[in-house]
């Protein structure tokens, strides 16, 4: 095991399941014989506001939150959130953002418009992005509730971590009657 | 066996393998979750108090009895709990207690950022402060042993990184060593009159003293040499950051930091070239080493405002050229922001609708419906603290002219009234404030996820109680006028405001509807749903107005003005606000 750590954003709006995905992230480091240390604020993440969850692993991790400008992967739910979080990581990193759009207030109040062209504005700066239709991979899968494990599977393909690992710990932190279209959510992400 | 915990798990998982008995709380980010974990264990009777200060003496009373107790509570909680914190310092513990004091570097989810170090200094009692999950574990439980080692209460400081952060946890066994609970009187120790504190005051004295020596061999405090030009003196999460950006500096880890070991500051200054303090918030432990006649650099490179990061560390150390500096930030993404809103169907936006439409002056209090401040409802004017709505309403009116006293509105929540609102009330009836109070009551503890309080008619052990009657309360306070109103009624509820507001008497009115994500059955159940019809709606954007997130503009995007209001499915929760609003009846419910 090298030195070196993992640093993972996951980034979207409150409500998402942003913090499951991050532990079931957290619960495959630790399977897989890393460090682990996460982070998140909680209080407002019900309240539609924007949530950030960090996910650091390697052979010893000291911070919990992943330094400024370091973050290597940035795993976004919602696009117009993966766009605010670029900056927290470092050139070259890689994005891997689902395709969809949530209104926030001042878009909803008709005082502004959502932005366009989100998607052309990550990928100029970060070539290594994937755009992934979470909810048509989970409809595929057979429930449109395991969008967050499909993104997770695509996740999955970009970190060194063995597929029993994540196998594993999605059956210890999903439910046992949701676990098979999760499983077949991930594995289609992973595919990508 | 290895788990992920969050330092609240950790330190309730510490709690139990310590043996303790009694864990009570007021609810309180970013310390609530200790307790929502206490619950796991079956050891140990959890229970939420009305307020900090009950859960103190709550937790004050499982200790003279003998069982160990612990109390949690967020830093701005121990402002409330002060008071027998201080003579508790003097008493002593029978049973071992320890108080959690959850701290919040940023405001992530407070009013301030006090930094509750200083309360250990204050009220001369040894702090703890972990600096992960493991050590959350680990210090709940040594904290424990020195409160009854050292007959003190032991305060144990989190910050939100703490609180909220994951990380391995190596699980250990309760022990089961531990006397049986008994009553022992032992009034010269625990009866606080001016004869027997004047005894008590010397021996905390020589408590704190003796901590300081003892803290020099203590494990918790940690000497870490590696390269010795640069020396930093560090606590908790800032720890890990001084690690992760300064891997070669030498480090002095306190895990005591009050009363600090003063012999093993010394010893660490002498081997090392230059010496720094790295600490959130306030100066705390570098005055009192720059007291020691030690010479360090502390403030003058790091922020006294906010949390430290690993970046704002680095960009300290890079101001002084001891490491390099980071790169460049990247100018942030000009993007709508995405600010916390109330839930779709919650019942506080009917009322601060109709409280912006009154121009009210609205003393506002701690709670979800604080975000009624912000816009379009636009309809708070003060936020304090707990309770405070209700005095300050008071104060108001008695400065302002009449006319302008018919505007003064308090407005607190259930569980916020109960924490410290009822003094308020007491106070605006005994003196006769024509001001006008709202509680809205929604039947839980919203904002901090939905715990139960006094007036939810459960426990935090999910067991059925009394559930106070409100109306009843506030008759018995001497309150005459008091309504009690549907809030999802804005003809109602703009025409009970209106009226008692000009009333030159005190009065109370009472919102009588369920936040929207109570789970238990029963509570909350959501109405038909609501839809545009498209040919009736004329783009009026008076549905707008509430802010509700299921409501959504859709420009028709001919680059006009124009456009129609829809209303998402998936998030209507039936509550016919919007429908009221409606001038052109485009707004009605679905089959």
């Amino acid at each position: 095991m090298s030195a070196k750590i993992t640093n993972i954003l996951l980034v979207g709006v409150g409500g998402q399941g942003i913090l499951l995905a991050s532990e079931i992230l957290s619960e495959t480091c630790m399977l897989a014989g890393f460090d682990v240390k996460k982070s998140e604020i909680h209080g407002m993440s019900q309240r539609g506001g924007s949530v950030v969850s960090h996910v650091r692993y390697g052979a010893e991790v000291f911070s919990p939150i992943v330094p400024e400008g370091e973050g290597d992967i940035l795993f976004g739910f919602e696009l117009m959130e993966t766009c605010r979080s670029l900056g927290l990581l470092k050139p070259g990193a890689a994005v891997v953002a689902n395709d969809l759009k949530i209104a926030p207030p001042s878009v909803l109040m008709g005082q502004e418009t959502y932005p366009e062209g989100l998607v052309e504005r990550i990928s100029a700066q970060f070539p290594d992005f994937l755009l992934v239709d979470g909810q048509k991979l989970a409809i595929e899968a057979g429930n449109p509730r395991a969008a967050n494990t499909a993104l997770l599977g695509a996740v999955s393909k970009r970190l060194d971590i063995a597929e029993q690992y994540w196998l594993k710990a999605l059956e210890k932190m999903v439910p046992r009657k949701a676990l098979e279209v999760n499983q077949k959510a991930f594995l289609m992400g992973r595919s990508l | 066996m290895k788990e992920i915990l969050s330092g609240n798990e950790a330190i309730a998982r510490g709690a139990f393998e310590a043996g303790c008995r009694v864990a009570c709380a007021y609810p309180g980010t970013p310390s609530t979750e200790i307790l929502e974990n206490t619950i796991t264990y079956k050891e140990i009777d959890s229970s939420w108090a009305p307020n900090e200060k009950v859960a103190l003496e709550v937790g004050i009373g499982a200790s003279f009895g003998g069982a160990r107790a612990l109390v949690t509570m967020k830093h701005v909680g121990v402002n409330v709990a002060a008071d027998p914190l201080f003579t508790l310092s003097y008493t002593g513990v029978n049973g071992g207690l320890v108080l959690v004091t959850a701290d919040d570097p940023e405001m992530h989810s407070s009013q301030n950022e006090q930094d509750n170090r200083n309360y250990a200094k204050f009220a001369k009692v040894p702090l703890l402060e972990p600096s992960d999950s493991q050590e959350c574990k680990e210090f709940t439980r040594l904290a424990f042993r020195l409160s009854e080692q050292y007959d003190t209460p032991v305060l144990l400081r989190t910050t939100t990184r703490i609180s909220h952060s994951k990380s391995v946890v190596e699980l250990g066994e309760r022990v089961t060593d531990l006397a049986e609970p008994t009553l022992v009187k032992n009034a010269a120790k625990l009866v606080m009159l001016p004869g027997n504190a004047r005894v008590r005051h010397p021996l905390v004295e020589e408590r704190i003293a003796r901590l300081s020596r003892d803290g020099v061999t203590m494990s918790l405090n940690r000497l870490e040499m590696r390269d010795s030009t640069i020396g930093i003196i560090t606590s908790g999460v800032c720890y890990q950051y001084v690690r992760e950006v300064m891997p070669q500096a030498s480090t002095l880890k306190l895990g005591m930091v009050h009363p600090l070991p003063h012999d093993l500051i010394c010893k660490f200054s002498a081997q090392v070239d230059k010496l720094y303090v790295v600490e959130e918030l306030d100066p705390f432990i570098e005055e009192q080493v720059k007291a020691m006649g030690i010479d360090a650099t502390g403030k003058e490179i790091f922020p006294l405002c906010g949390e430290l990061t690993p970046g704002r560390i680095r960009k300290a150390f890079a101001s002084i050229g001891a490491v390099l500096a980071p790169p460049a930030e990247a100018a942030p993404e000009k993007l709508p922001p995405r600010p916390p809103n109330m839930c779709p169907g919650c019942p506080h936006r009917g009322v601060f609708f109709a409280l912006n439409q009154l121009k009210a002056y609205v003393t506002g209090d701690i709670g979800c419906y604080t975000l009624g401040f912000m816009p379009p409802l636009s309809a708070m004017d003060t936020c304090i603290c707990m309770g405070a709505s209700v005095g300050m309403a008071t104060g108001v009116t008695k400065v302002v002219s009449d006319e302008e006293k018919k505007k003064v509105v308090a407005v607190i929540g259930d569980s916020t009234f109960l924490h410290t609102g009822v003094g308020g009330l007491m106070d605006m009836v005994y003196n006769q404030s024509p001001a006008t109070l709202v509680i809205l009551d929604n039947r839980i503890t919203a904002m901090t996820g939905r715990q139960d309080n006094p007036a939810s008619g459960f426990t935090l052990m999910d067991e059925p109680t009394n559930r106070i009657d409100f109306p009843l309360l506030c008759k018995a306070l001497g309150v005459k006028h008091i309504r009690v109103i549907n809030p999802l009624d804005l003809d109602q509820t703009r025409r009970v405001l209106q009226e008692e507001m000009n009333r030159p008497e005190p009065s109370v009115i009472i919102t009588d509807k369920p936040c929207v994500l109570v789970k238990r059955e029963g509570v909350f159940q959501k109405g038909p749903l609501y839809a545009v019809e498209v040919e009736k709606c004329t783009g009026c954007r008076a549905c707008l107005k509430i802010g509700c997130p299921a409501i959504e503009w859709r420009p028709a995007g001919d680059g006009t003005r124009k456009g129609k209001a829809f209303i998402d499915p998936l998030l209507c929760t039936g509550c016919d606000v919007c429908r009221q609003l409606c001038k052109f009846d485009a707004i009605g419910r679905t089959k």
